[in-house]
């Protein structure tokens, strides 16, 4: 089966932008906001996100990466994973309101992984969910605040999100 | 990975991926939350037949940070002293359902038999044998060495063109033999310093140079200077007259250390002879990396433990950490 683009780079950009709107609306500005990303991926749109609100509001957009791996359910399920690394802003996350970003938003394990690794560091104000793509088939009850794009999919389906950082391209891809 | 039992093992890319797990793992130390649920349901045995103190707390704190059951088990006031078989013990271990075994034992190439005896299937640390093999002790020089040289930027880095000079008893040292084969495999040259009663028979088959003065290697100006202690307990010969005589020669004394350059690295893996092979002043200088070495060890430890028994069981053989 061949890939079906989804999001060219532009609508990825698009996308971060009215999410990071969003997320200054919701908050009430910027003050005490934490982003953090979920490597690998994530941990590349959370910078992305801070940099953009950094040019709505200067100064604003603390970001960090938050890895899960340890937390994981299915660790003893598959070989043995490299842990990603975790990088808690300065300010730590005590009383803040944390924004976890991640590329793809699935079964929500990764995210139940994240809220435990989370609560280990500290016990913020409110904890958020920015994703670029939801694709629906949750397992657990959770949902995010923040959607680039709702993107129903067959469970034997694959997206691919692919970011320049990483990546050498750009776009989102379903196959 | 399936056992820890020689750094001989490890290639290049499992040993700099096993120190960069230790990286992830030292960030852990810092946290309110000393504690990782990655081995939950877990149980380590430390089987130590040897006596010990940091290697086994070492052990003991880093397989409880990484939420494992720990059941510490020494040979004396147990069965052990009864005379009862490493055989019967490891099986003992394994009805009692043990995922991992950590093993100090006096005798070289203990681990070895129990990781391939078949008498117990879990995975198997070695934490020192005999005069053979200390691999945890040599991963977490190699993490000292890294983290002194490059700090933050460590990951992903080897020690390539690093210069390391080991003095002391080689012949007896699980701790150079591990140091030896780990160094040389992440691209480090090492230099051994000993008297020539205390250098093993086989060195000319090492991969590294060998000398029987401490001053021209110290003029040669080496990134680290790794001392051994002189084991009294396996002092069973005349190896040197005295230790007055020792510490002359071969001891890390004011003098020479004031020739090292500022630079340079100081380690000793512990316990430390104070003014036999280091002086006070050596030990307690910013560039003795002794305690950050003990720190060290819990990170590296942890760093085995999980990649030992984090993934499915059922990968036997000597998988890399990525498999």
């Amino acid at each position: 089966m061949t890939a079906r683009p989804v999001l060219q780079a532009a609508d990825i950009t698009r996308a971060l932008t009215r999410i990071s709107h969003e997320i200054l609306e919701s908050n009430r500005g910027s003050s005490d906001l934490v982003l953090l990303g979920i490597p690998t991926r994530g941990v590349v749109l959370a910078q992305r996100i801070g940099a953009i609100l950094d040019g709505i509001e200067p100064g604003t957009g603390s970001v960090g990466s938050l890895d899960v791996t340890m937390y994981r359910d299915d660790l003893a399920k598959n070989p043995t994973r490299a842990p990603g690394r975790t990088l808690i802003p300065a300010g730590g996350v005590d009383g803040k309101t944390v924004v976890l970003v991640d590329d793809v938003l699935y079964s929500g394990r990764t995210i139940r992984a994240a809220l435990d690794a989370l609560g280990d560091l500290g016990r913020p104000r409110a904890v958020r969910l920015a994703v670029l793509v939801d694709r629906g088939h949750r397992e657990l009850p959770i949902r995010a605040d923040f959607v680039g794009k709702n993107l129903p999919s067959g469970q034997s389906e694959r997206i691919n999100v692919r970011l320049s950082e990483i990546d050498d391209t750009e776009g989102v891809t379903i196959e | 990975m399936r056992h820890l039992l020689s750094t001989r093992d490890l290639s290049r890319d499992q040993a700099v991926a096993i120190l960069d797990i230790a990286e992830d793992m030292a960030d852990v130390a810092g946290r309110e939350v000393k504690k990782l649920p990655a081995l939950r349901g877990k149980t380590v045995v430390n089987l130590f037949f040897e006596d010990s103190t940091r290697t086994r707390v070492s052990f003991e704190v880093a397989a409880k940070r990484l939420s494992a059951d720990v059941i510490n088990f020494s040979a004396k006031g147990s069965s052990v002293s009864k005379g009862e078989s490493l055989k019967d013990t490891a099986q003992t271990l394994a009805a009692m359902g043990a995922d991992a075994v950590v093993i100090r034992h006096g005798a070289s190439g203990a681990p070895r038999v129990l990781a391939s005896s078949g008498w117990i299937d879990a995975g198997v640390v070695n934490a020192g044998d005999g005069t053979h093999e200390h691999p945890t002790q040599a991963l977490l020089d190699a993490f000292t060495i890294r983290k002194r040289l490059h700090g933050e930027a460590s990951r992903g880095k080897d020690l390539d063109g690093v210069t390391v000079t080991i003095v002391g008893d080689i012949l007896h040292s699980r701790v150079a033999r591990s140091n030896v084969w780990l160094l040389t495999t992440l691209g480090a040259s090492v230099s051994l310093v000993a008297p020539a009663t205390l250098l093993p028979v086989a060195i000319a088959e090492w991969p590294v140079s060998w000398g029987y003065n401490l001053d021209a290697a110290i003029d040669s100006k080496p990134e680290v200077v790794m001392m051994l202690r002189i084991q009294a307990e396996r002092m069973n010969a005349a190896f040197f007259p005295s230790a007055r005589e020792y510490s002359r020669q071969w001891g890390l004394d004011d003098e020479r250390l004031a020739r090292l350059p500022a630079s340079s690295m100081v380690m000793h893996p512990g316990p430390m002879n104070r003014g036999l092979e280091i002086s006070s002043n050596a030990a307690d200088s910013s560039r003795s990396t002794v305690l950050d070495q003990v720190a060290n060890g819990v990170s590296v430890r942890m760093a085995v433990l999980y990649d030992l028994l984090s993934g499915t069981s059922d990968l036997s053989g000597t998988s890399g950490v990525n498999a």
